[in-house]
């Protein structure tokens, strides 16, 4: 590569590379060196220590457990769906499409309340007394990422030959038997592809263990952040921030490795109409479609439930500040606020997340190139494993000397959120860069076009509607984002997850009802959000 | 009847149909060609006799039994495509040897001897004996395609489908192989059913022919029937005659090979005028190239027109030189009135 | 009751002692000229307060308040320890006795004498602890009951720590959790303070006896208690004296719960200024108006919580439903600071699974 080559994509690398340094190595790095450091000095000992204890086992033992179990029970679901919901074609698939993308979106603080809700022994499936056991934090962890499956699995189903199927099965080999002797093994880097990142996840997972599972189940996360919050034990805090780092380094890289960019030009396969053999499929993508609407159709239900009968009388209320003054703003205005802020933060993480596809989808010449490609990769996967707390705090304490005293600035919120949904835009627009036939910018520079005319007049076209998929999908998600927002400066400007959570923690039947209303507008905005994402028609949405 | 018979078969996609009533009978042990270009519904008549699109109309019928209700791994059709659709994950004698597995009864977990034998029988008889244990992704296209065959002889088929066999291959090797699969499909004794674009291929493969345009049958018969007398202008020209010619230029040709015929339309192959000096047309040279079977001319034949002609290799003309030809009945094909 | 009174006196005197010894207060930091006419403190989630009273407070001093919540108390005051060189605010309000050592002891407050009215002596903080916070409102986390549930099931309704593990009321007992909530750490410290060393026997006894624990007070109070508006089936909670009064149905008069005044533990909870804020004298301005009598008569309504003004009125339902306890448990902030992790530490072995 020649030298200016060289420059210019060190120039495009240097934005991102530095805003995640900034904005994510500095603080992470800050709270684990507090903990690794806490009287100038390493005490590597006192952190190995902190790994030997028992209940730090004990809590290793569940985070793993949880997440393997719900992985496991998310592919049994999401596999059979991904074919129903891909490679079929029927009136409403789109929809349905999008209602299996939405628990992905919804804030965990949403969700905790919706299951608690039905759970509860005065709620409608109350009887199951399901309340406060890991069955129910692992149910709450499989309906978050059973869309994940479904997106990834599917994405690469579509991708399939269905030719190869098709002459199994003229050689006689029954449905049953091409699924488990062609199609099976054909689709195995994708199930593990996806499998790997649920499995991230659901062992990252803060939120929905933290409301479900009381306080008898812990994961790494949960305890990360009792020990910081509470007990200010920084050291065991940072060692589990360590494993955890490792962890997650060694799940990216095995989800990498399975991912594996569609073939320029590949017959994809047309989606046909169902025939009267697929109804087994079609059942079990019903049931997982009403499990995954049950939490959120109860959520309604209680929304609308007023004193009076059924009404609208709790939305009103969104108008004011709650029983008993329990918000410093109506519930209108924090929602406005969390337009304005998702709004921010999907354009920041759209313009970083285009530098990052644009360097990692090209095909690098060198190993050298390649190896650093995928480094870089890696690198802005990382927010989507680490821990919110860590990361909050982190902010706290390094980002405290001008210039960058950020801590109460209006600006932190977006950047965090934007850390967050980054990830998600590199997913979902470098796999359509990956897939433009190199072909075809080379028969555009051989007709004359400058590297940036190249790249508008190839690429732009094929992935705008990536880039619109992704701005939306990054909106809903930082819409709902709850984590990091939660535990940074919060001023007189909330968002609304971080107001629902206030609301239901403020007594008051009246509040708890406004709580099931503000839940339902915000499921409502990302809901209308991720519709208009589906309808562009981007396989990558939501798929790893 | 014995063989697979089709009657009225339409096939619909997206409301437009594909395949518009066709009618073809494939009579047991003979290998037909269903010849037509790209669009006309071929391949999607092939795949509906696999029973992987569902008909809107018509029957097949397969000895006599209707094949409305038998799903696809029942029929007994193996089904071949243009890129062999090998499994990537297996090698070539478990390719090879995937039907037979199929055949083991439940209980059975191992080998049967039966089976090693058979595979090893079937890659002798394509050529590729010793290649059992070779990876898909090691062959050649030439290769693959004939591991595919043998994977789909493997279980004897009742029929075989083969779609495009040929056409993702390069030139000689398709003259090759073609060969070769005319002589396996004979020794095997297999029913076969294959589409293809390419006269040739058909030509070289095949006995029967039917000719498909826009998802309509316009001929069907045996292959040197249907190529002796094409059906109308369109088919003569999709068969490679070179020209169609009618008024008072096939008039005038009429007059010279067979005065007493009706015709009006007449379809030439480029072979059909050679330069002969003691000829009976007269003509000029338009243009003339050499190649390394013979010397292509194009002429302006008196009371003719353009017609394309023929001449020894060696043979030295210059443009806008008066000839002499005459006309090779047996490369002619009169076409019937009123198309 | 006498002995109490006694204690409440010399509290009272050596408060005062205390008081006109003098803590003088920081002169305040020189962090630069920020703008003055905003003060911002950091408080916690719980924190509610009507419009009204706040813009009284910019009426008198023309300076705008920004509240800035900041979790539970806990995670407060972590916070501002781990910002200790870089205050996030200017004054702070919410921590509360069960981690006033730590606030202290880390140095994150400034001195602030602030005009204390006379019955807040009592809730001062020993030493010279006490002119680092100043004590703003107190309530009683005690265990509330079902009084309904228990009269129609004919049972006769538990009293004391001891009846909460008696096999009578095995699957009764809902509480919040002492690592997450803070009436749920507040029971705990009450139960060591009763119980001292055989705290983990008992603790041991009331898991045995079928208790439930929540990851928050809502949870327990709201979802799970009989009386809490969420149709629960444990009629025994951990909550403040406090609860009662929101308890009258429509159209009575009498509440269906009521606090066991024998299982209480008192929460003081303190403000302070700290050290090297922007504003430290806005900072003790906002200390002495939520000292101020409408302010105080105003916490009631807001937080739930009782003023440490005792010639503040209370609401009318508080004074019959809500009575303080006349005899809360009593552990010293210091004790629970040296002890806290130790004592979470075993609770959580004991608690969970």
């Amino acid at each position: 590569m020649t030298v200016r080559a060289r420059l210019a994509v060190a120039a495009l690398a240097a934005t991102p590379v530095i805003v995640l340094a900034v904005f994510f190595v500095y603080p992470v790095a800050g709270m684990v060196g507090r903990g690794l450091y806490p009287d100038g000095s390493l005490d590597l000992g006192g952190v190995l220590s902190v790994l030997g204890r028992p209940r730090v086992h004990r809590v290793l033992w569940f985070t793993v457990w949880s997440a393997g179990l719900a992985t496991a029970l998310a592919v049994v679901l999401g596999v059979p769906a991904a074919f129903v919901l891909h490679r079929l074609r029927f009136p409403g698939v789109g929809v349905v499409r999008t209602l299996v993308v939405l628990p992905f979106v919804l804030p965990t603080v949403v969700v905790g309340v919706a299951f608690r809700h039905l759970i509860a022994p005065s709620g409608p499936l109350g009887a199951l007394h399901l309340d406060g056991t890991a069955a129910a934090i692992v149910a709450a962890l499989v309906f978050f990422n059973v869309s994940v499956v479904v997106r990834t699995v599917g994405a690469f189903w579509e991708g399939l030959d269905p030719r190869a199927e098709e002459a199994a099965a003229t050689l006689g080999a029954s449905p049953l038997r091409v699924f488990a002797t062609v199609t099976l093994p054909g689709l195995l880097p994708g199930i593990a592809s996806a499998a790997s990142v649920v499995f991230l996840f659901c062992s990252t997972a803060f939120g929905v263990v933290l409301t479900m599972g009381g306080l008898r189940y812990a994961n790494v996360e949960t305890e990360i952040y009792l020990l910081t919050t509470q007990e200010l034990d920084l050291r065991a805090a940072a060692a589990l921030s360590i494993l955890q780092l490792v962890v997650i380094v060694i799940l990216l890289g095995l989800s990498a490795r399975t991912r594996r960019a569609p073939a320029p030009g590949r017959a994809a396969a047309i989606a046909r109409r169902p025939r009267r053999r697929d109804t087994a499929l079609l059942l079990w993508t019903a049931a997982v479609v009403v499990f995954l609407l049950t939490p959120l159709a109860s959520l309604v239900l209680a929304s609308v439930h007023t004193d009076d009968g059924w009404g609208l009388g709790h939305y009103r209320a969104l108008q004011t500040t709650g029983q008993g003054n329990a918000l410093l703003v109506p519930v209108t205005e924090a929602l406005w606020t969390s337009l304005r802020i998702a709004a921010g933060a999907a354009a920041l993480a759209l313009v970083l997340g285009c530098l990052v596809s644009y360097l990692v989808s090209r095909r690098w010449r060198t190993r050298m190139g390649r190896r650093l490609s995928r480094v870089f990769d890696g690198a802005f996967m990382l927010p989507l494993g680490v821990s919110a707390v860590t990361l909050g705090f982190g902010f706290l304490i390094t980002l405290d000397h001008p210039p960058v005293d950020l801590r109460t600035s209006p600006l932190l919120i977006p950047i965090a959120q934007a850390m967050v949904a980054l990830p998600l835009v590199v997913r979902t627009v470098a796999p359509v860069l990956e897939s433009v036939d190199e072909r075809q910018r080379e028969a555009a520079a051989s007709l004359g076009a400058g590297p940036l005319r190249v790249l508008l007049a190839v690429d732009l076209p094929v992935a705008l509607p990536a880039l619109v998929a992704a701005t939306g999908f990054a909106f809903a998600v930082s819409l709902g984002e709850f984590g990091a927002t939660s535990f940074l400066a919060r001023d007189d400007h909330p968002t609304l997850p971080v107001v629902i959570f206030r609301l239901i923690s403020h007594p008051g039947e009246a509040n708890f009802a406004m709580a099931m209303a503000a839940s339902v507008v915000l499921a409502g905005a990302t809901s209308v959000v991720m519709l208009l994402v589906e309808r562009l028609r981007v396989g990558s949405v939501g798929a790893f | 009847m014995p063989g697979l018979e089709i009657h009225g078969l339409t096939v619909r996609f997206d409301g437009a149909a594909a395949v518009d009533a066709v009618d073809l009978d494939v009579p047991a042990g003979s290998v037909t060609a269903v010849l037509g270009p790209s669009g006309s519904g071929k391949s999607t008549l092939l795949r509906a006799v696999a029973g992987l699109e569902p008909p809107a109309a018509g029957s097949i019928r397969y000895d006599g039994r209707d094949l409305a209700s038998t799903p696809t791994h029942r029929r007994g059709f193996a089904l071949m495509f243009q890129d062999g659709q090998l499994f990537p994950h297996q090698t070539v004698g478990r390719n090879v040897g995937y039907a037979l597995r199929l055949r083991r009864p439940a209980w059975r977990r191992g080998a049967r001897p039966e089976e090693g034998r058979r595979v090893d029988e079937l890659l002798e008889l394509v050529g590729l004996a010793g290649y059992r244990d070779r990876m898909p992704g090691t062959l050649s296209g030439g290769e693959r395609q004939r591991v595919a065959l043998a994977r789909s002889l493997a279980v004897e088929p009742r029929m075989l489908l083969l779609d495009e066999p040929l056409s993702a291959l390069d030139r000689d090797l398709r003259e090759r192989l073609a060969a070769e699969l005319h002589d396996i499909l004979r020794r095997a004794g297999t029913t076969t059913l294959l589409v293809t674009h390419d006269q040739e291929e058909a030509f070289a493969i095949a006995d029967r022919m039917a000719v498909l345009r826009s998802g309509r049958l316009v001929q069907a018969g045996s292959v040197t029937d249907v190529w002796r007398q094409p059906a109308d202008a369109w088919t003569a020209r999709f068969l490679g005659y070179a020209t169609v010619i009618d008024g008072a230029g096939a008039a005038a040709l009429r007059a010279l090979v067979d005065p007493a015929a009706t015709w009006t339309q007449l379809a030439l192959r480029r072979s059909a005028i050679r330069l002969d000096p003691g000829g009976p047309l007269r003509a000029r040279v338009l243009s003339a190239r050499v190649t390394p079977e013979q010397l292509r001319l194009e002429l302006e034949v008196d009371g003719v027109g353009r017609l394309p002609a023929v001449a020894e290799p060696g043979l030295v003309v210059t443009v806008g030189e008066t000839v002499r030809a005459r006309v090779v009945p047996d490369r002619l094909a009169a076409l019937p009135q009123g198309r | 009751m006498r002995t109490h009174l006694i204690a409440a006196a010399t509290a009272l005197a050596l408060g005062s002692a205390l008081g006109l010894a003098g803590c003088g207060s920081d002169a305040g930091s020189s962090k630069g000229s920020t703008d003055s006419k905003t003060v911002t403190i950091a408080t916690h989630d719980s924190w509610a307060m009507s419009k009204e009273v706040m813009a009284e407070f910019k009426k008198e001093t023309g300076i705008t308040v920004k509240i800035q919540p900041h979790g539970d108390a806990g995670e407060l005051t972590n916070k501002l320890v781990l910002t200790k060189g870089h205050p996030l605010a200017d004054g702070v309000f919410g921590i509360d006795n069960t981690f006033a050592s730590r606030a202290v002891d880390e140095g994150v407050l400034a001195r602030y004498d602030a005009k204390q009215p006379g019955s807040a002596a009592q809730f001062a903080l020993d030493g010279d602890s006490g002119c680092y916070l100043t004590p703003i409102d107190f309530g009683d986390v005690c265990v509330n009951i079902d009084d309904t549930w228990f009269a129609k099931k004919k049972l006769a309704p538990p009293a004391t720590f001891d009846d909460l593990a008696d096999p009578a009321y095995k699957n009764l007992f809902v509480a919040p959790g002492a690592t997450s909530s803070s009436p749920g750490l507040a029971f705990l410290v009450a139960t060591i303070g009763a119980k001292g060393d055989g705290w983990k026997d008992y603790w041991h006894k009331l898991v045995d006896n079928g208790l439930k624990i929540d990851a928050g007070w809502e949870d327990a109070y709201t979802v799970d208690f009989t009386a809490g508006g969420g149709n629960g089936d444990r009629p025994i909670v951990v909550s403040y004296s406090s609860s009662p009064p929101f308890t009258v149905p429509k159209g009575a008069d009498k509440p269906t719960t009521s606090a066991l005044l024998d299982t209480c533990f008192r929460q003081v909870e303190y403000a302070g200024v700290l050290k090297g804020a922007d504003n430290p004298k806005g900072a003790q301005e906002f200390i002495d108006f939520m000292l101020s009598h409408d302010f105080q008569a105003a916490l009631p309504d807001n937080m739930y919580v009782y003023p440490v003004d005792a010639s503040v009125a209370l609401p009318d339902g508080w004074k019959t439903w809500a009575p303080t306890s006349p005899d809360p448990v009593e552990v010293s902030p210091a004790d629970i600071t040296a002890h806290r992790s130790d004592w979470l530490r075993d609770w959580r072995d004991i608690t969970s699974r």
